[in-house]
């Protein structure tokens, strides 16, 4: 069975795209057929993000209008067999998405891969709104700040009422929450909120807290999913997300302020 | 501006009500005559409302009714109290139906029910339980707003807006787990954080109409 997972938020720049690119070459290492599909018309980044910017010919909204097949606007990813990216275009807008057109492309899809990676675009409007309409799973990506916060809260709401599942009254979609750019010395002095804070409002399954970290910003203007990096902490905070996505149990990790060695405490790092 | 050449508006008359207890016309003809006999000036063209609750024979023929009153010079403009089928006929009569203030206000009222909800209710969700209580199993999250034309009963964290006695009910109440709402108000008062926060010192809450202000108390957890 193909599973359709959303990476939405509500508000933007939190990460969704690292995310989405993060997970599904997570999902794709593992040896799981995946696709990355770009919802973010007009805006496109994934194809950044996943370094195959240079290669796109044709998108998702030409596929939806039958201006060419999946086969011509699929592409492979070069270092993961496992991986396929369906680009978003960046010369229309979101009202190129249609319920029809989507659920058909979503459809043919799921002919061939076992996971389905919907990257949403910011927002509650039309492009946010086709991207979890269909969803199975919802990775809901926050900041431990209160406005990110309230904004996915608004979108569990919509997960809630506005999805295919809900209309439908089948099974409601699968929820979890993915904490991303954590500090964890921030939260000891009170800046931030906590993992337990952020829990405790949006009130659904955490599966993974990614560090606020360097190696994010590196991957993406590499072009290379920040998952690839294993040294870094981000990395393998993905991993551990991936994992738990597919059933494992794991503890957190990076959750907790390094504590500084004697002699990084005198000659600092 | 032109003055409208028709309006509309409400007044109450006093007019007088003919109890008819008989369905023998004939007894009831002879009664009226006596009745008339004593004041004959006071009924001439006088409307009257007839009241039919005695009557529950649903043959009874309204229409001689109608034209024994006439022929007496009285007017019928509508009847009161009576069973559907004799109503039907009135109609077919060209005869109001009048409901006295008493039976209008002893309509019976809706039943009151309650809705009961079993999720969170996320920022911008709206729920509404009309005519009746609401209960909330979860938390109601910032930026949502639950409202009732009862009471309001959150079985978790209440971060969001509580309105109730939506419809004027002073007696309705909120009660949470965890009070920590961005505004409540019962039957139009209404406090908001910092009210809560200055006049409770717990996490739970009931708040209630006291008067014509808010009062909060704990709750015994």
């Amino acid at each position: 069975m193909t599973q359709i997972i959303v990476v939405t938020s509500g508000k933007g720049g939190v990460g969704k795209t690292t995310s989405s690119a993060a997970i599904a070459t997570g999902l794709a290492l593992k040896g799981h057929k995946t696709v990355v599909v770009d919802f973010d018309i007009g805006l496109r980044n994934l194809d950044l993000i996943m370094g195959c910017e240079r290669r796109v010919v044709y998108d998702f909204v030409n596929v939806i209008n039958g201006e060419a097949n999946l086969n011509q606007a699929l592409i492979k990813d070069k270092r993961c067999p496992n991986l396929f990216i369906l680009p978003a275009s960046q010369t229309r807008d979101k009202d190129a998405l249609t319920k029809e057109g989507v659920g058909r492309v979503l459809d043919d899809l799921a002919k061939d891969f076992e996971f389905i990676i919907c990257d949403s675009p910011a927002g509650i409007e039309t492009g946010a709104m086709m991207a979890l309409y269909f969803a199975d799973i919802a990775i809901v990506t926050t900041n431990p700040e209160v406005s990110s916060v309230r904004d996915s809260d608004r979108i569990l709401g919509m997960l809630q009422s506005k999805s295919k599942r809900a209309e439908e009254s089948l099974e409601p979609v699968k929820e979890f929450l993915l904490l991303t750019r954590y500090s964890p010395s921030r939260v000891t002095t009170g800046e931030m909120l906590s993992v337990e804070d952020v829990e405790e409002i949006l009130a659904i399954p955490l599966i993974g807290v990614i560090p606020e970290s360097q190696a994010v910003l590196k991957a993406s203007n590499s072009g290379v999913p920040v998952i690839m990096d294993q040294e870094s902490d981000a990395g393998k905070a993905y991993s551990d997300s991936v994992d738990r996505l597919l059933g494992e149990e794991l503890p957190l990790r990076f959750i907790t302020e390094e504590k500084k060695g004697f002699l990084k405490r005198i000659f600092g790092s | 501006m032109q003055t409208p050449s028709l309006e509309l508006k409400g007044s109450s008359f006093t007019l007088s009500v003919l109890h008819i207890n008989s369905i023998d016309l004939e007894k009831v003809a002879k009664e009226l005559d006596s009745k008339l006999a004593i004041a004959p000036q006071f009924f001439i063209g006088a409307p009257l409302v007839v009241n039919l609750s005695s009557i529950s024979d649903s043959s009874y023929n309204l229409a001689a009714l109608k034209d024994l009153l006439t022929s007496r010079q009285l007017v019928i403009v509508g009847i009161t109290a009576a069973i559907n089928t004799l109503s039907e006929q009135a109609k077919t009569l060209g005869l109001a139906i009048i409901k006295s203030g008493k039976q209008a206000q002893s309509q019976p009222q809706l039943p009151k029910t309650t809705k009961l909800v079993k999720q969170n209710v996320r920022s911008g969700q709206q729920i509404y339980a009309k005519n009746g209580d609401l209960v909330v199993i979860g938390t109601v999250g910032n930026g949502a707003e639950v409202i009732a034309d009862g009471s309001i009963h959150i079985y978790g964290t209440l971060r969001g807006k509580a309105m109730a006695g939506a419809s004027g009910d002073k007696h309705a109440v909120i009660i949470a787990k965890t009070m920590e709402a961005e505004l409540v108000s019962i039957a139009g008062q209404y406090w908001l954080t910092d009210n809560i926060q200055a006049n409770s010192t717990t996490k739970s809450g009931c708040i209630r109409l006291d008067g014509e202000s808010l009062t909060i108390e704990s709750l015994p957890l």
